[in-house]
């Protein structure tokens, strides 16, 4: 050993001929990673689903019947250099017997801005909320909360820029804002030349002793929106009209999430509730395009909705879910005939829904999932059974909280 | 250690870190790593351990206390070889905290400081969550604990250059201790060698290696997979034909698998504390390798 101390210079300088890090010897090609996912699906309703109060838009929907694909995703990302990291995701899926190929995220994010500080840009999902800024093969149901797919058409994706700062405190504090396209659903027409839609989000986390975590978030979101269309439907006479809106749109909400497992140690059992609540607020004109003669109403919305639900792992690679939706919403306009068929009148109806899920992961990288439920979207009560893989190839996932 | 808070406490307090003396925040992914700092750094540190001997290193969740925590550290300290692939990297990113980014002074990986068993010849997740960098299970080879304590004094001395004096003399006092201390492990376990004992999970690589205790048989069929029955069974005919000793699990790992194998076979199944807090024992790295021999030679009779 030296026994007289070395100027930290010469240490700096040795310390570069030194292995930094065992993972980066050989890993210049960007973590790929493939999700496979295949399901089944049986409904006892055939009528067309409809959630009455909320433009459906987006990818809302029920799903298909019968065996067929869900979205097969591609990821890859890396770091770019020491000061960005780059994310590209494309999900190939089959829409009405056409493959289509969707670009999921694709952005920029800065590595080395520092002080708490990082900033994206391109397609992301937004991180308002707690689920909707992760990628449904992660979720622990097969589809997504009612109060998502009515709001968001599933999930609130759109091009622009985030900024974010993580508060330098004992307790978690994040704050970050967002600065969007707007041209996608739920906003729509990318009104104020390109820069139509912004969020907010804050949140905050942290430790109960050793067995418990909790994260607890605000959200803010709003739009410009010009010419927002949501789902056609054709008459008898055979006009197919679809419902446009023009307006504002504020989204504000609150998301809850307590993780429980003995000791901290989530190996062997754990559990998970999670609730979710947002609100939507609109102020303005919703047309019947292809109407003749042209109808409108003006239109005043509220829709609100949250969901609770709950997953137990009892035994390693076994957990079951309980989630519970409901919705609700209180539309005004001057022409309810319009509003009706826009599908903002509510016929007096809560939407809610009961999901029970079981599923079995083999491995970190595959899981097969059974889920039930009884769906009280509309009217017309509906049962639903789903049966599911989920498998990853390649890159280790990210284990998020 | 975490400290336990209040909720209330916990949401309400946005307390800006106001370093009161010019410690530096060591963020250790286990508790091997805080107590080797500690040995190192003494007061001139603060460390903090994002897991328990209680929990399994490859499963953690980048929880919202750790990204706080990594947030405010000067130094990170991890295994590496990808034991922390799963929340390391998310921790990481999530923290924007351009001290700690690998590559940078305040990233500090121990298996890549030293020579590293079970470099798999090809990796295939049909052979389990195998690690392309080898096993990471280093700390448990008190000769590598050693090279890894050199390169993070020099780290620390890097970091915190007025102290780098202190930090000499620290270091020399762990390396003196530590020798004698090796030395006399290797005396005490003296009677373990060539022992043959079943683990749970290949933790115990480096140990045996340093001990030459065999590897009878591991109770996971692949490494990260539960184990089950049928494997149990299997293991029991492979050990009809050649005994083993024992059966060894961390505090973290199911019991389950490992007392039927013991039912079966008529063999002690023993707990190691596996790091430091693994019992109550255990307060530090000397404990760790007292206790662990201890236990293993207790089993023997």
């Amino acid at each position: 050993m030296k026994k007289n101390s070395i100027a930290p210079g010469v240490l700096a300088f040795a310390y570069l001929y030194s292995t930094v890090s065992v993972a980066a010897e050989s890993r210049f090609n960007p973590d790929i990673s493939l999700t496979l996912d295949g399901r089944y699906g049986s409904y006892s309703n055939t009528s067309d689903y409809e959630l009455p109060g909320f433009m459906l838009g987006g990818e809302a929907s029920r799903g298909e019947q019968g065996f067929h694909l869900g979205h097969t995703e591609l990821s890859m990302s890396s770091n770019i250099d020491d000061m960005f990291f780059g994310k590209f995701t494309t999900a190939i899926a089959e829409h009405e017997g056409e493959t289509e190929v969707e670009l999921e995220e694709v952005y920029v994010e800065t590595l080395a801005l520092g002080n708490g500080f990082t900033a994206r840009a391109g397609r992301f999902y937004s991180d308002i909320g707690y689920l909707n800024n992760q990628h449904n093969h992660s979720w622990d149901f097969t589809d997504e909360p009612l109060i998502y797919r009515g709001l968001f058409g599933n999930q609130l994706i759109d091009d622009g820029l985030q900024v974010s700062w993580l508060v330098p405190t004992e307790t978690y504090f994040k704050v970050g804002l967002e600065a969007t396209r707007g041209a996608r659903f739920p906003a729509g027409g990318a009104a104020n030349e390109g820069n139509g839609a912004y969020a907010m989000f804050a949140k905050f986390g942290g430790d109960v002793g050793l067995s418990n975590a909790w994260q607890l978030g605000f959200s803010h979101w709003r739009a410009d929106i010009e010419n927002r269309a949501s789902g056609t439907h054709a008459h008898e006479a055979g006009a197919v009209e679809t419902p446009n809106y023009s307006g504002e749109s504020t989204v504000n909400g609150v998301d809850f999430i307590w993780k429980w497992s003995p000791n901290g140690n989530n190996r062997e059992q754990n559990l998970k509730i999670q609730a979710e609540y947002f609100v939507r607020d609109e102020d303005g004109q919703v047309e019947l395009v292809g109407s003749d003669p042209l109808e409108s109403t003006t239109y005043q919305g509220e829709q609100s909705g949250w969901y609770l639900q709950s997953v137990y792992q009892f035994i390693p690679r076994w957990r079951v879910g309980y989630r519970y939706d409901q919705l609700d919403s209180d539309n005004k306009g001057s022409d309810s005939d319009v509003l009706v068929e826009a599908g903002l009148d509510n016929e007096g109806h809560k939407p809610e829904r009961s999901t029970l899920m079981l599923d079995y992961s083999y491995s970190e990288y595959s899981r097969f999932r059974l889920q039930l439920s009884k769906d009280d979207s509309y009217e017309d009560s509906d049962n639903l059974v789903f049966l599911q893989y989920i498998v990853t190839l390649g890159a280790h996932g990210a284990h998020r909280f | 250690m975490r400290k336990g808070f209040s909720f209330f406490t916990a949401t309400f307090l946005f307390s800006f870190a106001s370093p009161l003396l010019a410690t530096i925040n060591v963020f250790a992914c286990e508790p091997e790593w805080s107590a080797l700092v500690d040995e190192l750094g003494g007061e001139r540190i603060s460390s903090y351990s994002a897991t328990t001997a209680f929990q399994d290193p490859h499963h953690i969740e980048a929880r919202p206390s750790l990204i706080a925590k990594i947030r405010r550290a000067d130094l990170v300290v991890c295994s590496g070889a990808e034991l922390e692939v799963g929340w390391l990297p998310v921790l990481l990113r999530q923290a924007a905290n351009t001290n700690i980014m690998p590559g940078k002074m305040g990233y500090f990986e121990a298996a890549a400081q030293v020579e590293r068993l079970d470099i798999p010849e090809k990796t295939d997740r049909s052979l389990g969550d195998v690690h392309a960098s080898g096993n990471p299970h280093v700390h448990l080879d008190p000769r590598r604990i050693k090279i890894i304590a050199e390169a993070l004094f020099n780290r620390l001395s890097i970091l915190d250059p007025q102290g780098a004096e202190f930090y000499q003399q620290r270091f020399d006092d762990f390396n003196q201790r530590w020798q004698l201390a090796i030395e006399q492990w290797q005396l005490q376990a003296r009677e373990l060698k060539g022992q043959r004992i079943v683990v749970h999970h290949r933790d115990w690589v480096y140990l045996f290696d340093w001990l030459g205790i065999e590897i009878a048989a591991a109770l996971e069929p692949k490494p990260g997979l539960p184990a089950s029955p049928g494997h149990i069974s299997l293991l029991t005919k492979t050990l009809t034909a050649e005994p083993a000793k024992m059966i060894v699990h961390t505090p973290y790992q199911s019991t389950r698998a490992a007392k039927r194998l013991s039912q079966m076979r008529n063999i002690p199944v023993v707990e190691l504390p596996y790091t430091v807090g693994g019992t109550e024992q255990v307060k530090d790295l000397f404990d760790l390798f007292t206790v662990t021999i201890e236990k293993l030679k207790a089993a023997l009779i």
